[in-house]
């Protein structure tokens, strides 16, 4: 049965805004005078007055946040900036104390926050490896037993005698991730460090931390990077305002997080795409990577909201990294609740012969056109997929959303049209003979 | 009532034997985890590595700096309370009077200067990672040790010339006390800088108050004024500042001369005492919550 290692239970956080305290004596002193007689504090903000209560200075980074992660769990925790992640590990870290509430922790940790810290530049690689390592928790002789590795890991033998002031910045995020990536503890926290350096390093850093992931230590990650946190994280807590708003498969939380977390406007650039690509991705050998989806209308224009009886352009740029023999643009519409309501693919067009499908290396544009008195006046919403067969899906789920509004038909004045789908249908209507007369008694 | 109580007890038993770290609101005066300290004496050692590492690559004369600082005070001080104010230094070269004083108020004064500043210097790192916050004074008092070894060899020099141009001071026996005086300075200014760390972290205006106070505390030490010239009556209270023993102890183990008395030792190490741990505590109050106010 697998051990609970962590127990959170009710965690908050209260912060005040602005200052604390006058942050000097006299003034502190001074209130203190005024209250002992009585008088007004002349030091208060006038908003203390007005306000209904005190609180309006206060807030709560974090709010009755309860959790337990299992031995060997790597626990994802998403949330926008000021959502209360980092928050949440600095108390699990023992930086700062929670207001109310209690955490348990069963087992040696190691925190990283950032990476670095302590770093002096006037001291070299070498004696920087071991005050970051201490600081980080490590003895002596621990760092002095996987000194050699560390050095290894950061690619920096020749250099590890120069003070670190010399070294460029991607050198010194280097030693000091390497030095990270040896700390040993049972429980790991990790704080958004692998968004510095260079893709190549990220690759190498995320590469280390699922081999930490394997050996069974617990890990918790915060990241803003749904791509780390997918692979890494089986499970994942979405953070609201401070509170928790989920708890669930990391898919789940992820798909739920970027729903909140639409592309605005009617185009989705390379950097909002890589951020919300899913599926069957090779990280280390990409073979098809978008480069932008995008809303257009007849013209050309991009938008996110058309009338029902205009054309909506969907216009895909990809990129093949290398030779591709078999390669799929789908297409999905969905609601808002992801239910699927429209699919197709490039390759159901008859006129896209096999020369469509088998790509060399280079930037494709791939369009499909949603005709016009398809759709019912009301939201939708974009999935995008590229899949080169039996090697990469890469999937963007809602990653656009488009309005169409209802214009009408010849008599359906005033008629919303709200329901999917609003075509215009060929009827037919003829009289059945014999049968007028009966109609017409009604 | 009985049962009830042994439940509970059997209950904290097992909740500390399942968890080996139990966070919470609550901000125990008493919680000073000492024991994560001694976990944590690599960390000491590489700070004061550090920190000396640093001193020499950063500065030209390095070393150089410990021993100008005292030898220009103390020249100062025997022109102006030796020569034109002619306060008396117990029948003792002024020289040498001034400089055992300035060379043992130096430690006491440094180490002050710097752990009050703890967690002001420290926020950047503090804010980032956690390890007992004690160690960064501890080593703040240590690496001064070095300084203060300099300078003690500084004194030690001038000493030995005196006594060999004829002079009549003398050691005592009580030169074996010496580590114990080092000592006793070193708790003393680790309580009493961490106790005012403390406050700095809430009212900045300390720091600048801080330079002011080291400067009148050295007066009140017998640095200048030897205590054989203050009135009897008063002499109690003026040895309630446990540096004022300090000194008179150290001038007296050197050149034989000052107010040596087992009371005014015992009293100076009670204040001592109180003052470390009233800055321990206070501190460990302080670390835990400090990130939110700095």
């Amino acid at each position: 049965m697998p051990r609970t290692v962590i127990k959170v239970d009710g965690l908050s956080k209260q912060y005040r805004y602005g200052v604390i305290g006058h942050g000097t004596l006299y003034k502190d002193i001074e209130s203190w005078w005024a209250r002992l007689r009585g008088k007004e504090d002349p030091n208060v903000r006038i908003t203390e007055h007005v306000g209904p209560g005190l609180d309006g200075e206060w807030f709560w980074a974090l709010r009755d946040v309860s959790f337990e992660v299992q031995q060997g769990e790597v626990l994802g925790i998403i949330g926008r900036n000021g959502a209360g992640k980092s928050t949440l590990l600095k108390i699990l870290s023992r930086v700062t104390t929670p207001t109310k509430g209690v955490a348990k922790i069963k087992g040696r940790i190691a925190s990283l926050l950032e990476i670095g810290t302590g770093f002096h530049p006037e001291l070299t690689g070498q004696e920087n490896i071991y005050l970051n390592g201490a600081i980080l928790g490590m003895t002596k002789a621990e760092i002095r037993s996987k000194f050699d590795e560390i050095v290894d890991f950061s690619g920096l033998e020749k250099f590890i005698d120069t003070p670190i002031k010399r070294y460029s910045s991607g050198m010194y995020v280097r030693l000091a991730f390497a030095v990270a990536a040896y700390l040993e503890p049972e429980i790991l926290f990790v704080d958004e460090v692998l968004a510095v350096g260079d893709v190549e390093f990220q690759k190498k850093c995320l590469g280390k931390m699922e081999d930490v992931a394997k050996e069974g230590r617990t890990i918790l990650f915060v990241s803003h990077n749904m791509a780390a946190i997918r692979s890494l994280c089986r499970r994942t807590i979405l953070l609201d305002k401070g509170e928790l708003l989920m708890d669930s498969a990391t898919n789940e939380a992820v798909a739920y997080y970027l729903g909140q977390n639409l592309v605005e406007g009617a185009v989705a650039s390379k950097a909002d795409i890589e951020q919300r690509m899913e599926g069957k991705i090779n990280r280390r050998n990409p073979s098809v990577r978008f480069r932008r989806i995008a809303l257009l209308d007849q013209n050309g224009v991009p938008k996110n909201s058309f009338d029902s009886d205009k054309d909506i352009i969907v216009s895909i740029t990809f990129e093949c990294l290398r030779a591709v023999r078999n390669l799929h643009v789908m297409v999905s519409v969905v609601d808002e609740n992801n239910f699927p309501i429209l699919f197709t693919q490039n390759v159901d067009d008859s006129t896209i012969t096999t020369n469509f499908y088998q790509l060399d290396r280079g930037v494709y544009d791939a369009s499909c056109i949603l005709p016009g008195n398809t759709f019912g006046g009301r939201r939708f919403f974009l999935t995008v997929c590229l899949v080169n067969l039996k090697t990469e899906h890469v999937t963007v789920k809602k990653i656009l959303e488009f309005e169409v509004k209802f214009q009408g038909y010849n008599n359906s004045y005033g008629e919303s049209g709200d329901v999917f789908f609003r075509p215009r249908l060929k009827w037919m209507m003829r009289p059945v003979d014999g049968e007028r007369l009966s109609i017409h008694q009604r | 009532m009985a049962r009830s109580l042994m439940l509970d007890a059997i209950d904290r038993s097992e909740e500390g034997g399942q968890w080996d770290l139990i966070i919470r609101a609550g901000k125990g005066w008493f919680d000073l985890h000492l024991r994560d300290l001694w976990r944590y004496r690599d960390l000491i050692s590489l700070f004061v590595k550090r920190d000396f590492a640093t001193f020499y690559k950063q500065t030209a004369f390095g070393p150089l700096w410990y021993i100008i600082h005292p030898l220009f005070t103390t020249v100062v001080f025997t022109v102006i309370f030796g020569k034109v104010a002619r306060i008396s230094t117990d029948g003792v070269p002024p020289f040498l009077f001034y400089l055992a004083g300035n060379v043992s108020w130096s430690y006491f004064a440094n180490c002050l200067n710097e752990t009050s500043n703890t967690f002001v210097k420290n926020a950047a790192i503090f804010g980032k990672a956690y390890f007992p916050r004690l160690t960064v004074p501890i080593s703040v008092i240590i690496i001064n040790l070095a300084k203060f070894g300099i300078q003690l060899i500084l004194f030690l020099g001038f000493y030995v010339y005196f006594i060999a141009a004829g002079s009549s001071v003398r050691p005592t026996f009580l030169i074996l006390l010496l580590p114990v005086l080092i000592l006793q300075m070193a708790v003393l200014s680790l309580g009493t800088g961490i106790l005012i760390s403390s406050f700095t972290t809430k009212y900045r205006d300390m720091i600048y108050v801080m330079t002011f106070i080291v400067q009148l505390w050295m007066y009140a030490s017998s640095v200048v004024i030897p205590a054989s010239l203050i009135p009897e009556r008063y002499r109690p209270i003026y040895m309630l500042n446990p540096m004022a023993s300090v000194i008179e102890l150290f001038r007296c183990a050197f050149l034989g001369q000052g107010v040596v008395n087992a009371v005014y030792v015992g009293i100076s190490w009670a204040v001592t005492l109180v003052a470390l741990f009233g800055g321990i505590i206070l501190f460990s109050r302080v670390e835990k919550s400090f990130m939110d106010t700095v």
